[in-house]
């Protein structure tokens, strides 16, 4: 499940659902509806990614998760053109290998653990999706996107269910925060400048300096 | 080891990668207008954000309904903010997070489901 779906909420879910005896059809559904936001990453990521040939991006896809979409979408806007290879990096190397990894670890002695929740394993999810965010935030309109994707998606999860209220808050909150005017500076810094990429620096996941194969790489036209 | 959720692994594969691929493939969203871009480049806090909010503050009970949630997670999740907005380092607020459950879980402190 892990390499072919490789879309952890999805599967966290399916074996709940697997042990509570639901049926494959209906397990199904949920996982396509659970996964529809990755319709808004395929999306967001497409303009970057239009120079890299069909079946590359065919590949690419299957390895979009949130943690690939968040790491390649912010090394792209730090940078100012799209890396196709730092994708592949973050995509591979750190994502879908260690998940599989841990995927067999956990068939092979998950079982020893209790209650993983007591070593705090269950806030790693939601405090990694919330840290990711953070470093695709450079302005009050990611700021006013996000808070209103929270508030909206949350809303909405408590009157129909938790798949639900993603899409709809990640479909609403940029909506709202189209409406906040980019006036700031901080906000227009043009993407691959040195204000750019302080902007977007997060130490520990990418560094951008003069003098690096990065820097030295001719930019190609961003996407807006 | 069981091979019997293979099906399933399929099955779920079948459903979820049209859902990543329409978007990379699709011809011509390289050519949309600058508010559709400017509105693409804002889905991820936005995703990410609700992601990490229902995670900590909706609960769904075993019939399916779900329930606001207040618990020691948001402490956590607040904290590892807090921390990737001080530091900019997404590890020490990861460390942080789990450090602040696992505390708050080995002295008591409990989940109130409303």
């Amino acid at each position: 499940m892990s390499v072919f779906a490789f879309a952890g909420a999805a599967q966290f879910a399916a074996v709940g659902y697997v042990v509570a005896g639901v049926s494959w059809p209906a397990i199904v559904l949920l996982t396509a509806l659970l996964n529809a936001r990755h319709l808004l990453y395929s999306a967001a990521m497409a303009p970057w990614l239009r120079g890299v040939p069909f079946p590359r991006r065919a590949a690419a896809a299957h390895l979009l998760t949130d943690e690939a979409f968040a790491l390649a979408i912010g090394h792209f806007r730090r940078l100012g053109w799209p890396d196709e290879w730092g994708y592949w990096l973050g995509a591979i190397v750190s994502t879908f290998i260690p998940w599989n990894l841990a995927t067999l670890a956990g068939v092979l002695l998950g079982g020893q653990i209790v209650d993983p929740g007591q070593f705090g394993l269950d806030v790693v999810f939601p405090a990694a999706m919330i840290g990711l965010a953070v470093g695709l935030m450079s302005g009050r309109r990611e700021v006013v996107a996000a808070a209103t994707g929270a508030v909206v998606g949350v809303i909405v999860a408590l009157l129909t269910s938790g798949a639900i209220g993603i899409v709809v808050g990640g479909i609403v909150g940029p909506f709202a925060g189209l409406l906040v005017p980019s006036r700031a500076s901080h906000e227009t810094a043009p993407l691959g400048t040195p204000a750019s990429a302080e902007r977007y620096a997060m130490p520990g996941m990418h560094a951008v300096g003069s003098g690096s194969v990065d820097a030295a790489r001719p930019p190609e036209e961003p996407p807006s | 080891m069981s091979t019997e959720l293979v099906g399933l692994a399929l099955l779920m594969f079948l459903v979820t990668y049209p859902s990543r691929a329409v978007g990379l493939l699709a011809p011509g969203i390289d050519r949309l207008p600058p508010i559709a871009l400017a509105y693409l480049q804002l889905v991820g806090p936005a995703v990410l954000t609700a992601i990490a909010a229902i995670s900590v503050m909706v609960a769904t009970d075993a019939a399916g309904d779900t329930h606001f949630q207040i618990g020691i997670e948001w402490l956590a999740v607040g904290a590892c903010l807090a921390v990737v907005v001080w530091r900019r380092n997404l590890f020490l607020g990861l460390a942080a997070a789990v450090l602040i459950a696992v505390i708050a879980r080995a002295i008591g402190v409990p989940s109130v489901i409303l």
